[in-house]
């Protein structure tokens, strides 16, 4: 690994350096496990393991799943059923892998949020970040497909909505849909190529994900003052660091089981509480449910799908609204760009900090938005969240780099760790 | 900057009038014995519910998800293997493909379907309410008052007010409960209109909130089970949140110069 100098794994029997030479196994996980790291990461960078943890946990119990499970329209729903009356501990499997679903989004929100307030995304760490992007666009895409699988109502008319957003594209829309769909409307083709595709995307995001840890690896992890670690020497580097193992796993693992607790007390106590009650409905083409809401971690942008309701020019606003919503992504995929500021945490960024807490409640409002129907204020509410979405991005960021009055930053990771942890007079290094 | 926060204060107390409209339904909050986490399922409950069912909702509605062998499950109505065989075949006939007859249930069997079609299946009727919506959407009233869904089946026996009307033929009867007031199915339950061999109050009050729970097990078969599993999931990896919140704490111990 390129970067921050480190002792790095040497072979020390004659079978270890016969093997080492051959394939340098040991060496990638003993490099990657003792990385070093910076030693004033606050409780804010625990979500990349949980994430990690949720990964494998819905790898798991998803291969368990579909041993169980019969992609067919027919049959789809009743062998959900199967799974949760017949086959041991179907229910547990079910019940974990669709509230780890929203554990997994529940803390890629705080990661990406996390990078957002600390700016983890500027520069060197611009390749993390759109990786990080596309992580969540692939965890999207995954959530979605997989909720279609157990063939309820808002499964097969959340597939209709979506899959409409695409036959919105002004040409080339409609031909679009049907290929997506495998035919003219949602139905047995379109619920086997999901099955195919939610089995798939998850391995991607494990490549994905692997490369992201790479790219971090080779800039150093960013840490809340911003402050990179020195690297001109290993005895000046490791004044900045401690290694990621054993202190950061063991710090990791205290904080998995914390959030653990919460989750095993929702499968356990009110495992249906974050879904949708229709979905326990058979799929009906014929009868459409009184309100199509998509699961609560799409909710924002839909929100900004539905914002726009009046036609620009010649293109409408169903089109428009998709833009918006892929742009709303898009933005936040261009923050290393478009935020100009040199200090790269929050922290010391006074006027930034409260633009960014506004985001963080447009966010939470939009999500809220999201869950209702459009009527009343919901869409200018709605509108108005957008905006400041867009606005956030493309415009505050800009500005304020410019305008903005910061704070001092500390000159070294170690000095701000030693003002939070004073060095006792005796105990010199 | 004032103005603009008016408006968006203003705009989303108007929003929230508009939903509470919406929701005009009156779900009323049963207390059933499995509610919160330490809440069990009432063996003796579930057999009446049963009997309800058998006796009055099997006419129209099925249970085409719930085997008759799981009856005698434990964490359910755990009626002995015998009686279950009886109950099946006495109260069920079955179409056999095999045969290509109709002959009596056996405890491998399913609950038929819906006779009647417009009746909805109602193995998982529990779980196909949410009962408890608000407060303004967020869905915080399913944690306070429970789940719901037992709570509008419970609801919907109970919320009739005797109205009628007539509509292209068909008879709606007004009821509190459900969505739109107005429903196709006639009163259900009376007072009365089961007999329990122990002699409990039949009163439809009862008899809807013994059915409504019995529903509940149909839904959730493994609900006591899953419980059980979070207690002590949740017991287990307290106790191992405090052993690595120590080791945690012993380990970093120099590095923040603690000692």
């Amino acid at each position: 690994m390129a970067g921050i100098p480190h002792d790095h794994y040497k072979p020390k029997t004659g079978m270890q350096k016969w093997f080492h030479e051959r394939l340098p196994i040991a060496s990638l996980i003993y490099d990657t496990m003792t990385f070093p790291t910076p030693k004033n990461l606050n409780w804010m960078w625990i979500w990349g393991i949980i994430l990690t943890f949720c990964l494998g946990l819905q790898i798991i119990t998803g291969i368990i799943l579909v041993m169980h499970y019969t992609p067919h329209v027919d049959l789809a729903f009743d062998s959900v059923e199967h799974i949760m009356r017949d086959v041991n501990g179907g229910w547990a499997f079910r019940y974990l892998h669709a509230n780890g679903a929203s554990l997994f989004f529940i803390a890629v929100y705080a990661h990406i949020f996390r990078g957002l307030y600390y700016g983890s995304y500027k520069a060197p760490r611009e390749i993390t970040w759109i990786l990080g992007m596309l992580i969540y666009l692939m965890m999207m895409a995954t959530g979605f497909l997989g909720y279609v699988l157990p063939w309820g109502q808002m499964s097969f008319w959340g597939a209709t909505v979506i899959t409409g957003l695409f036959g919105a594209i002004p040409g080339v829309g409609s031909i679009l849909q049907e290929w997506l769909l495998g035919g003219p409307a949602v139905d047995n083709a379109t619920l086997n190529r999901f099955f195919s595709l939610h089995y798939l995307l998850p391995f991607i995001i494990v490549g994905l994900v692997a490369l992201h840890i790479w790219a971090f690896h080779t800039t150093g992890n960013n840490n809340p003052t911003g402050v990179e670690v020195r690297r001109k020497s290993k005895a000046e580097a490791k004044k900045d660091t401690v290694p990621f193992y054993p202190y950061y796993v063991m710090k990791d693992l205290f904080a998995l089981v914390m959030i653990l607790i919460v989750f095993m007390a929702i499968v356990g106590f009110m495992p249906n509480y974050l879904g949708h009650p229709d979905n326990y409905i058979p799929a009906n083409a014929l009868s459409t449910p009184a309100h199509i809401v998509p699961e609560w971690y799409y909710l924002p942008f839909y929100a900004i799908l539905r914002a726009i309701t009046f036609d620009v020019l010649f293109l409408d606003a169903k089109f428009l609204g998709v833009l918006a919503m892929f742009g709303s992504i898009a933005v936040m995929a261009l923050a290393p760009w478009t935020d100009t500021s040199p200090v790269r945490s929050g922290r010391y960024r006074p006027t930034f900090k409260i633009a960014f807490w506004i985001l963080g409640f447009d966010f939470m409002l939009l999500m809220w938005c999201g869950a209702q129907p459009a009527e009343g204020l919901v869409p200018l509410v709605s509108l108005i969240g957008a905006v400041y979405w867009f606005a956030y991005f493309l415009v505050i960021l800009p500005i304020l780099g410019w305008t903005e009055k910061t704070l001092p930053i500390p000159e070294t990771i170690e000095a701000d760790f030693d003002a939070h942890y004073p060095p006792k007079s005796n105990a010199t290094k | 900057m004032k103005k603009i926060l008016l408006s968006a204060v203003l705009a989303f107390g108007m929003a929230t009038a508009a939903i509470a409209e919406v929701g005009e339904t009156y779900i009323e909050d049963f207390d059933f014995s499995f509610e919160g986490p330490f809440g069990k399922f009432d063996q003796y409950q579930l057999q009446r519910g049963l009997q309800v069912y058998t006796e009055v909702c099997s006419a129209c509605h099925g249970l085409r998800h719930v085997a008759f062998r799981t009856l005698g499950d434990e964490g359910g109505p755990h009626l002995d293997a015998e009686t279950v065989k009886a109950y099946a075949a006495s109260n069920f006939d079955i179409y056999d493909a095999e045969y290509d007859e109709d002959r009596p249930a056996i405890p491998s069997d399913k609950f038929p379907r819906s006779g009647l079609e417009s009746a909805p299946d109602l193995s998982l009727m529990a779980k196909a309410r949410a009962g408890f919506h608000g407060p303004n959407g967020l869905g915080i009233n399913q944690i306070v008052k429970g789940m719901g869904g037992p709570e509008y089946i419970a609801s919907v026996l109970t919320g009739y007010t005797g109205k009628e009307k007539e509509q292209a033929g068909v008879t709606f009867y007004e009821n509190t409960a459900f969505p739109g007031g107005w429903i196709a199915m006639s009163p259900p339950l009376s007072d009365e209109l089961v007999e329990f061999a122990d002699g409990h109050s039949n009163d439809s009050r009862h008899l809807a909130q013994d059915v409504a729970a019995f529903l509940m097990w149909t839904a959730e078969p493994k609900m006591m089970a899953r419980q059980r599993v979070g207690l002590i999931s949740v017991g287990m990896l307290m106790l191992l949140g405090v052993l690595l919140y120590l080791s945690n704490k012993k380990l970093w111990r120099d590095i923040k110069r603690k000692t």
